[in-house]
């Protein structure tokens, strides 16, 4: 028997392994130190702005902070949280439903031009989204509104969720669908009541990375949201009227002229990044307790 | 109801616009009313044709096994008889099934309420992952908007009496579907077919994936169901064939071969492939 030509002895291929799983390793280091020190630059720079009042009081003007009078970003923070969360309800069914059509009706004929139309839509710079909101909600109101930028952060969300509602429904086996249709059930109920209770934690882990990754888009909320010193009186002007939110304010508070602000901005990234981080974690950890079913 | 059929000469309306009456003979000539009809069906996946030109009765009260190699396209088939095909995207099917006299792929018919008719049991458990083991049997009614807890009740213990399962899980109908073992959840899967009370069983290698104790459960069950339905079971297991079918359709590369009464086929097959087969000389 002819055994086969060694061109290289054991020697020379362990060497060779070694070297590959190293230049593993390196790129594995590529990736993991930017986060690290951007995580540890925020946190160096802007742990001393942070304090009781930093989540209790708004920002007002310049002087406040220079004399040393309480100053924070409590309308920040809310107003982050009133338009992501309109930018959520807004996008939630729509993704939701551009999802299920992707994955449940692959022979729709809109199936196939929706995907492109999708894939668009994600790759589309999100300040365009913001452009677009300004055409169709500040131009008619007149006015900067939190709706606005609700609605800009809604086409950055949109085109993630009807992705991440796709691939959650597509991991549900085919045949869970057939045995519902074996049942004498349509076809709408069994994906609603068979084929969705299935995926939920896919679905939920979806809405989480569109919710974290529009949280961090300044961009599209300079001319929609365009940001506020102030907290509104009523809360309903945090819809109708301009709102703070983090990633913008972060931005301005750096751009500022004011050391004590810039301070103010790390804080600001300290905020958003434990924000986007506790929501990422969130859904890796749902992914994973789901693959352990 | 069994009276009734010994001593009458039934006759069953069909549904169709032409108003057809088709006349059934006694069961004590030893006949019995052909329940469904294939007439020339072809079924292709893109171009590649996997059923050929088959035309096959299915009698009421009788089990007809389909048999063949791997390939040959009796699921193809049997997937065909309750539309499930509408589902595949490149699959096309020409030609007719009837049901009592009416063409199921007639484009006025909804192939939801078709396949309420025609119930499927598929060759591997498919327990609905987030429904209780009761909400499982009564899926096929609940989801349809059916409420009354007494009916469901009701439907429940006696579809999973049926099923052989009742006495296993009665005490537990409110745990998950998915923790049965999985001959139960095979039988669960057939209780949930049973519970909407189809007119015709179809069955897809209901045993493939059972130890023989669960497997032998399931060909009870079949006997016991024949009673009441038209069964068709396709399966690879010809003892099993054997034994619970009364009728046997032999396909091979897309085309029935053969069919007839299951004795007489095994004694006497009338084609060559027909005794390779059942003998095991090939497939």
């Amino acid at each position: 028997m002819r055994s086969i030509p060694e061109n290289k002895t054991l020697f020379q291929r362990r060497l060779w392994d070694r070297f590959m799983v190293g230049l593993l390793l390196l790129s594995t280091i590529l990736v993991m130190v930017p986060l690290l020190i951007i995580i540890g630059y925020v946190i160096v720079n802007g742990i001393s702005a942070l304090n009781w009042e930093f989540f209790t009081e708004e920002l007002g003007s310049p002087a406040r902070a220079m004399q040393g009078r309480p100053t924070g970003l409590i309308h920040t923070i809310l107003g982050t949280a009133v338009v992501d969360l309109i930018a959520l309800i807004i996008a939630a069914p729509v993704g939701l439903g551009a999802g299920i059509l992707l994955s449940e009706y692959p022979d729709h004929k809109l199936n196939p031009p929706l995907r492109i139309i999708n894939d668009t839509l994600n790759g589309m710079p999100a300040i365009l989204k913001g452009l677009l909101a300004f055409a169709l909600i500040v131009k008619p109101m007149g006015t900067f509104s939190g709706l606005a930028g609700g609605f800009a952060l809604a086409f950055v969300m949109i085109p993630i969720i009807a992705r991440s509602t796709e691939s959650a429904l597509m991991n549900i086996p085919w045949s869970i669908r057939e045995a519902g249709l074996a049942i004498g059930l349509p076809r709408w109920r069994v994906v609603l009541s068979t084929v969705m209770p299935a995926a939920r934690t896919g679905l939920v882990t979806g809405f989480l990375i569109a919710f974290a990754r529009a949280a961090g888009e300044a961009a599209p909320l300079m001319f929609t949201s365009f940001g506020n010193n102030y907290l509104p009186r009523h809360w309903t002007g945090m819809i109708l009227g301009p709102v703070d939110t983090l990633p913008q304010r972060l931005y301005s508070l750096a751009i500022s002229p004011y050391k004590e602000w810039h301070a103010m901005g790390w804080a600001a990234g300290i905020v958003l990044l434990v924000f986007v981080i506790t929501l990422f974690i969130t859904a890796r950890f749902l992914t994973r307790v789901k693959k352990e079913d | 109801m069994e009276t009734m059929l010994k001593n009458k000469k039934i006759q069953v309306t069909g549904l169709s616009k032409e108003n057809e009456v088709v006349n059934i003979t006694n069961r004590e000539n030893g006949a019995y009313p052909v329940r469904m009809e294939t007439r020339n069906l072809n079924v292709k996946y893109g171009k590649v044709s996997a059923v050929k030109n088959i035309s096959l009765p299915v009698y009421n009260e009788r089990v007809t096994a389909l048999i063949g190699p791997s390939g040959c396209g009796k699921t193809t088939f049997l997937r065909a008889l309750n539309r499930m095909h509408d589902l595949t995207r490149n699959a096309s099917v020409t030609g007719e099934v009837l049901l009592d006299g009416n063409n199921i792929y007639n484009p006025k018919v909804n192939p939801v309420t078709i396949r309420r008719k025609i119930g499927m049991v598929f060759q591997k458990p498919t327990p609905f992952p987030t429904m209780s083991i009761f909400n499982n049997v009564v899926a096929g009614l609940k989801l349809v908007g059916i409420r009354n807890k007494a009916l469901l009740n009701e439907v429940c213990e006696k579809a999973l009496t049926q099923a052989a399962l009742f006495d296993e899980v009665k005490d537990r109908l409110n745990s998950p579907g998915g923790s049965l073992s999985g001959g139960q959840q095979q039988r669960l899967s057939i209780a949930r077919a049973l519970a909407i009370e189809p007119e015709v069983l179809l069955m897809d290698e209901p045993t493939s994936s059972l130890d023989p104790q669960s497997s032998s459960k399931i060909e009870d069950l079949i006997h016991e169901l024949k009673k009441n339905y038209a069964i068709v079971i396709v399966t690879h297991n010809l003892q099993q064939a054997g034994r619970v079918s009364d009728y046997t359709g032999f396909f091979f590369l897309g085309e029935l071969i053969e069919f007839g009464e299951t004795e007489k086929m095994y004694t006497n097959p009338a084609h060559k492939r027909t005794e390779e087969y059942l003998t095991g000389k090939f497939g």
